[in-house]
């Protein structure tokens, strides 16, 4: 009886939490992860944060500056853009844009990925065929002209970003879950199970998948940080969301047309971009090198 | 490389190819409404006109024999009229190519010449204030916005310090009178013998150049770092110190040369990637190349123009990425494709 009770505890040391106290370890790491919770948190909570209404216009205010400057107000804190809509607002509710986009194309490509390489990697024959081919032909194209191309045949919206960058977003996922797969199906567990006689997809979604989830969970994190640059680009050419909706991108771009004396419009934004995607990718950084020591350099 | 596998290889890019002219007509064939309507717009034209194009289009035919046509047609580098332009849509792209492929080779230049000494210097120095400082740049390097980088470059150097033009190429008056042998203006004015204009030239290109190449020299920084660090710990390194050679001529000369192999194939991937940033960085500098004719097509929806411009991207990507592959093993014998 005593023997089981001590042994408890050995068996909660899983992998998972080893690994877990390692990202934890990482304090830059740890300290980025923290810094995109708040993000999250700004994003959801936008309408209690926010000092102003975003798309209030009041053109006494029009390109107001920031408080700390000559002429700034206390009521807009990084001042007003060329409509007298508060910038700080606009920046707390962007994060909505920003954060959704990037976590529904992530979301979305992640789980046709996974389908997709799991089927080619442990299917082998035609369907591996198919899907590298489109793979391959996919890979073809530079990301952000493909985004283009689509955006401009589908038009600016929303849903259309999403399906836009989703479209060749997959394939990446896609590539390390076949890889893996490849390496998986061979092992004697995987093996065990179909002479135990499990069915095909028993052995991917139950045996194979929460094997190889980690390289997609760490390859995740560090896409998103690539998905809402190309958001904030496409929004920046005027392709994404359309006005007067929030988003970085379009903000930084209404910006350019003041750079001479309104330098506030387009840098407040834009750093709220580099912030996102820095902390982004400093944290996927660091799970990479607790959870994926093959990577570490 | 047996001459029998770079056939192989070549031949691979067949359905490559292919399937990219599928997507990208598809692309096309499938957006939403009439694209005649969508392209008249606002203007006003004849029945006449408008059949005119329709047939033009080839839009009366069935889609798979559409396809063909538009393949053929795109074989012959023929991509239909630009209406806009009242022109061929290839002779608009021909024009506006040079000023891209200038561009992208300039920020490709200044990428290599800052990424390999920066990540040889950090893998030399590794863990000390310089590593810690290139790392934390590198890092910087891939998560700034291109756009929005730009922008702050336009606005220190070119409003607040007045040193370097806001848009454009080229002065307009001093580009006068200059022979355009080779499109590139670089080139072009050292070869006429007119170095104000090549100066000029220069003080257009430097902060496009600069913030396309940023991300490159980032990635390239890092690569080149990981390389090194590898190739430092080789037996022939250790050799080389044991034989008593110089720490310089080692690190140069034995060590790099084997550590550039990851880093000019990542180069030649990377080079692919900046044909994208080209349509942001163009827009925001107001650099006349292809990239922003595209974003303007989009616009006013120009889309043959369109269609042709993401074709010929992804065809010159597709290509760069092969020609990365042939090099690596060119570089690296001991890989095998």
């Amino acid at each position: 009886m005593s023997v089981i009770e001590q042994s408890a505890p050995v068996a909660a040391e899983s992998l998972f939490r080893r690994n877990m106290a390692a990202f934890v370890e990482n304090r830059l790491a740890f300290g980025s992860a923290i810094v995109v919770v708040l993000f999250v948190l700004m994003a959801i909570f936008a309408p209690w944060i926010a000092p102003n209404d975003p798309y209030a216009t009041n053109l006494f205010f029009r390109l107001q500056p920031p408080v700390w400057m000559e002429g700034g107000d206390r009521a807009y804190p990084l001042g007003a853009d060329a409509l007298g809509r508060c910038i700080l607002s606009r920046i707390i509710y962007g994060a909505r844009i920003s954060i959704f986009i990037g976590a529904a194309v992530i979301l979305v490509a992640t789980t046709i990925g996974i389908l997709a390489g799991l089927a080619a990697g442990y299917l082998r024959g035609w369907v591996d065929v198919v899907i590298s081919r489109l793979v391959d032909i996919l890979l073809g194209f530079p990301y952000l002209i493909f985004a283009i191309g689509l955006m401009a045949m589908m038009g600016p919206g929303l849903g259309n970003i999403i399906l836009a960058l989703a479209y060749k977003e997959w394939v990446i996922p896609c590539r390390v879950v076949r890889g893996e797969t490849l390496v998986t199906r061979e092992l004697e567990y995987v093996e065990a199970a179909r002479a135990l006689g499990a069915s095909g997809k028993h052995i991917m979604l139950r045996e194979i998948l929460p094997n190889i989830l980690s390289p997609v969970i760490v390859v995740a994190t560090i896409r998103m940080a690539h998905v809402i640059i190309l958001e904030a680009s496409l929004s920046f050419l005027g392709l994404g969301v359309q006005p007067p909706t929030a988003s970085w991108g379009a903000m930084v771009a209404d910006g350019r047309a003041f750079i001479l004396e309104s330098w506030w419009v387009s840098t407040f934004p834009g750093l709220a971009i580099l912030l996102l995607v820095l902390a982004i990718n400093v944290a996927s950084q660091g799970l990479r090198d607790a959870f994926d020591p093959r990577f570490t350099e | 490389m047996t001459f029998t596998r770079f056939l192989e290889r070549l031949l691979q890019l067949i359905p490559v190819l292919l399937g990219v002219s599928v997507i990208v007509f598809v692309m096309m064939a499938l957006t939403p409404g009439d694209p005649v309507q969508i392209m008249i717009g606002d203007q006003i034209v004849t029945p006449e006109q408008e059949a005119q194009m329709r047939r033009d289009l080839g839009l009366d035919r069935p889609v798979v024999e559409r396809f063909f046509v538009f393949l053929g047609n795109a074989l012959q580098f023929d991509f239909g009229q630009s209406f806009y332009h009242r022109r061929p849509v290839s002779e608009v792209i021909l024009e506006r190519l040079p000023a891209t492929i200038e561009l992208t080779v300039v920020a490709m230049l200044i990428a290599l010449f800052t990424a390999i000494p920066l990540g040889v210097l950090a893998a030399v120095r590794k863990n000390s204030i310089f590593d810690r400082i290139a790392t934390v740049g590198g890092l910087l390097g891939v998560s700034l916005p291109g756009f929005w980088f730009g922008i702050l470059l336009l606005m220190l150097f070119a409003v607040h310090l007045n040193l370097l033009p806001v848009a454009g190429r080229i002065n307009y008056g001093i580009s006068q009178g200059i022979t355009p042998y080779t499109h590139f203006l670089l080139i072009d004015t050292l070869l006429n013998g007119r170095f104000d204009a090549f100066r000029n030239a220069l003080a257009h290109i430097i902060l496009p150049a600069i913030t396309l190449g940023l991300p490159m020299t980032a990635i390239l920084m890092r690569v080149t770092r990981t390389a090194m660090l590898e190739v430092l710990r080789a037996d022939y390194v250790t050799f080389a110190q044991a034989k008593g050679l110089s720490r310089q001529r080692i690190l140069w000369r034995h060590a790099l040369k084997n550590a550039l192999i990851p880093t000019v194939s990542v180069a030649a991937i990377e080079t692919g990637s900046l044909l994208g940033g080209n349509m942001i960085i163009e827009t925001v500098f107001g650099w006349p190349g292809l990239g922003r004719l595209v974003v303007e097509s989009i616009f006013v929806r120009n889309y043959p123009l369109v269609q042709a411009a993401v074709l010929l991207y992804a065809v010159i990507y597709v290509m760069l990425n092969f020609f990365a592959d042939i090099l690596y093993t060119i570089l690296n014998p001991r890989v095998k494709l």
